[in-house]
């Protein structure tokens, strides 16, 4: 089953997980997945009108899926998906 | 530029390298990097530079030191706590290496600033809190042609690159488009940093700086490493140049520096206190008042659990920020709810929650428990 990663600040909402097994043939059914076993992601990921919102970055392997098919790039049993975050600290307080 | 007796002693470590040589300390010794922030990544980035003979190093900041500050911003000190960073560390690295010099920029970094401000540098050093500024450091490294040595951090997450380096390089803007909402990502005042994090992610942009200088390696630029403290990870993920990025690519939108806090969304800060604007705010001397009174308060903590060891309000109930949309049926609309959180941002998120969810008796506590410690109850820390 494939594994998707979550980032640290996304984790609160996924009951403190770092690491999900999804089930889906490609990246689209397995984010359907994923918001379906932890639905406080939703509103994280998606927009209203159902699609991936654009800070998502998700990388299949260390290829960003935006430069392979999409949403739509089928996944293998072993497959690692991640989830890259904005993060900004770095300064002050 | 040549090096005097003092200097070649000073660097032979380096000279001794043949990637570096004595060739490759002139050229550290001519260059001028632009670090922005003096904070977490910017200490070893500032720090390490000065040790290595960068000849030119600018530094802005408009902070002054704060105790907790001191955690993991290790270029500042007890002495110099409440002076202002960009002086503090300024002494720091003219005691490490009096033959660079240091210039000081005491301002925040803005639109208005930011060309006169990077102009005489040849690369900049992203070492800021918050996504305004980082769009900021990032479309003026565009449209300048100068590289952007970023760095970011989250608790035990760390993220680098080099964006910009050359024509081929991509930008931060291909890879983050546009910003998160506000909320969804907090900041280390809110959600923590290791101390030591900023550390390894800072001397990483620091040699990565140098190696752009001395034009040697193979650096970050094309690849974002993605670091975990706690799995002691290195991870690589690829980046290309998008070919549509508003400020990059092929038709660029963004021609000049933009309204940046407009465009995210947010403040160019981490540490404003929470508010959520006079109607739904409630001061923590406000809410002393009407405790006192009697009045029937429902006071939720949207804290984590590990925080109550910190500081708890008597009567609260806590609901983490992450769980609110799930146990709102905990709640009754009903009732006047006060939120709490640290400072106020976690719990103006969580009222923004409950009011689309048509909540309307509810407050935020402003300020948030720290507040509550500084204005009525001293015997409460405040962190």
């Amino acid at each position: 089953m494939p594994v998707l990663r979550l980032p640290t600040p996304l984790r609160p909402y996924a009951d403190g997980q770092s690491a999900i097994d999804v089930q889906g043939q490609n990246v689209a059914e397995a984010l359907n997945d994923l918001v379906t076993q932890h639905p406080s992601l939703q509103k994280h990921l998606f927009s209203d009108a159902g699609t991936l919102r654009p800070f998502v970055n998700l990388f299949l392997g260390e290829e960003d899926v935006r430069h392979l098919q999409g949403v739509e790039t089928e996944l293998k049993e072993d497959d690692i998906l991640r989830i890259i975050p904005s993060i900004a600290g770095g300064n002050n307080r | 530029m040549k090096l005097s007796h003092d200097e070649i002693f000073r660097y032979s470590r380096h000279l001794l390298i043949p990637e570096v040589g004595l060739e490759g300390q002139e050229k550290l010794k001519a260059a001028a990097v632009l670090v922005i922030g003096t904070g977490g990544l910017g200490s070893p980035v500032a720090l390490y530079l000065a040790a290595a003979g960068i000849g030119r190093i600018g530094l802005v900041d408009y902070d002054v030191v704060d105790f907790s500050n001191l955690q993991r911003q290790v270029i500042h000190g007890e002495a110099t706590l409440g002076k202002l960073k960009v002086e503090s560390a300024r002494a720091r690295m003219l005691d490490i290496n009096p033959d660079i010099q240091v210039d000081v920029y005491n301002e925040m970094f803005t639109s208005e600033n930011a060309f006169r401000i990077a102009e005489p540098y040849d690369l900049i050093i992203d070492g800021t809190d918050n996504f305004p500024t980082r769009y900021l450091t990032n479309d003026l490294c565009v449209l300048t042609g100068k590289p952007n040595v970023y760095g970011s951090i989250y608790r035990f997450d760390g993220q680098a690159s080099v964006f910009n380096a050359d024509d081929d390089s991509p930008c931060y803007r291909c890879l983050f488009p546009e910003p998160p909402p506000p909320g969804l990502v907090p900041s280390c005042a809110e959600g923590g940093v290791l101390g030591i994090l900023p550390g390894t992610i800072g001397t990483i942009q620091a040699t990565e700086a140098i190696k752009l200088i001395l034009g040697i390696g193979e650096t970050l630029s094309g690849k974002l490493l993605l670091y975990n403290a706690l799995d002691m990870s290195f991870d690589f993920v690829r980046l290309r140049k998008n070919p549509k990025c508003k400020v990059c690519g092929e038709n660029p939108d963004v021609t000049e520096l933009i309204d940046y806090e407009q465009f995210c969304g947010m403040p160019a800060n981490d540490h404003d206190a929470g508010s959520a604007g006079d109607e739904w705010d409630i001061s923590a001397l406000e809410l002393k008042a009407r405790l006192d009174a009697g009045e029937a308060l429902h006071l939720i903590d949207v804290r984590e659990p590990h925080e109550l060891a910190i500081s708890q309000l008597p009567n609260a109930n806590l609901i983490p920020l992450g769980q609110l949309a799930a146990r709102m049926h905990e709640l009754d609309s009903a009732e006047e709810i006060v939120l709490f959180c640290k400072i106020g941002t976690r719990s103006v998120r969580a009222l923004e929650v409950l009011v689309s969810a048509g909540f309307r008796k509810i407050k935020n506590l402003d300020g948030g428990i720290n507040a509550w410690a500084e204005e009525v109850d001293p015997s409460l820390p405040i962190y």
